[in-house]
């Protein structure tokens, strides 16, 4: 069994590696998160996992708050309070520093380069999400007709998401997925 | 991007730091559904904070590099207010509310995520949220496959790795990243 600090530690140094992996925000990240807390330490369930993205993407605020649920989890209220400061803390210092000395090299050819492959990336990366969070919440034909619904509709209409994930919760209720 | 048609430049005094914390607050608490809409009327509209143009220019920049992009665009919005503290005190208020809201939700889902009532409505809310990223990966996808270049292949080769193959992230940005790179310096050239 290994101790509290031991966990706080790999709570910090896991998020913090992962928040610079983090090429188009949180979103981009979740099969990373995945991979580390189902399958690398086994701190969260399958079931889990999904339940607590679900919630994360449900509630106000940024999703990137998943890693404050997944925290809480693993190692309560400091577990919470390590992860969010580790996910959220070191990026923003870099941006801080990156705004500040980014509008010098405007135009520099090496700038527009590396902006521009940059996007590609993390557009890829939030496919991943999209493949692997799919796949996680299709446990049946219901829940795969939820999930093309409601992707039509975030994608064809301007309706704000909140009333998609409330129908869904009401379907939920009524027992139909 | 169309050129803004925008106020003129902002007219306000420059915020202290209790009203850049309380502002980044008041967002977070109408924030359902993505702050990213709030954050442009707070600062743009109704504060008069940023110009238009100046909002886009952060926005760019935030939107590609590493990490949670809107507390990146918080934390940059914070110290041109006003400097490192500014960017602290934004930092704080855009994160205090969504944390206390995670921990009361940690509670409840510790102690009654398995209860029948529970199950229904995760079962429901989850293939949703995933509809959702669906939804945005399409969107900023369709611009990018109308164009002849490297996207396309960059794009499908990252969600491949990482999505169906399920190989390390840092693996795959290390070999990715580099090539993305220099594919788009020298088509540029």
């Amino acid at each position: 069994m290994k101790s509290d600090s031991d966990i706080l530690t790999t709570i910090a140094v896991q998020f913090a590696i992962m928040s610079f992996l983090a090429l188009g925000g949180a979103n981009a990240v979740a099969p990373e998160i995945h991979r580390l807390t189902v399958e690398v330490h086994g701190w969260l369930t399958d079931r889990q996992f999904a339940d607590m993205f679900a919630i994360a993407q449900a509630a106000p605020g940024p999703n990137v708050m998943i890693v404050t649920l997944i925290g809480f989890h693993v190692a309560g209220m400091w577990g919470a309070v390590v992860a969010t400061l580790a996910m959220c803390g070191p990026t923003a210092v870099l941006a801080l520093y990156l705004a500040r000395t980014w509008d010098r090299f405007k135009d520099a050819q090496w700038r527009v380069a590396v902006q521009g492959g940059l996007v590609p990336i993390s557009v890829g990366l939030i496919g991943a999400s999209a493949i692997v969070l799919a796949r996680a919440a299709s446990h049946n034909w219901s829940a795969v007709a939820i999930t093309a619904i409601t992707a039509a509709f975030a994608y064809w209409t301007r309706w704000n998401p909140l009333w998609l994930i409330c129908a869904a919760a009401v379907a939920g209720l009524a027992g139909l997925v | 991007m169309p050129e803004p048609v925008s106020p003129p430049a902002p007219a306000a005094p420059i915020p202290s730091h209790a009203e850049l914390f309380f502002a980044f607050f008041k967002i977070t608490l109408s924030g359902f559904g993505g702050t990213l809409p709030w954050t442009r009327r707070m600062f743009v509209e109704e504060k008069r904070w940023m110009t238009d143009n100046e909002f886009n220019n952060v926005y760019a920049l935030c939107q590609f590099l590493p990490g949670p992009n809107i507390v990146n665009l918080t934390t940059v919005f914070g110290s041109r207010m006003r400097g490192p503290t500014g960017a602290m005190a934004a930092w704080a208020g855009f994160l205090l509310l969504p944390f206390c809201m995670m921990i009361a939700v940690g509670l409840l889902y510790e102690r009654y995520g398995d209860v029948d009532v529970a199950r229904r409505l995760l079962s429901g809310i989850a293939p949703a949220a995933a509809g959702l990223i669906v939804a945005t990966v399409a969107k900023m996808a369709t611009p990018m496959f109308a164009r002849f270049g490297p996207a396309p292949f960059v794009i499908v080769g990252t969600a491949f790795a990482i999505g169906v193959m399920r190989w390390p992230l840092l693996w795959v940005l290390a070999a990715l990243v580099p090539v993305s790179i220099a594919l788009t310096w020298w088509r540029r050239r």
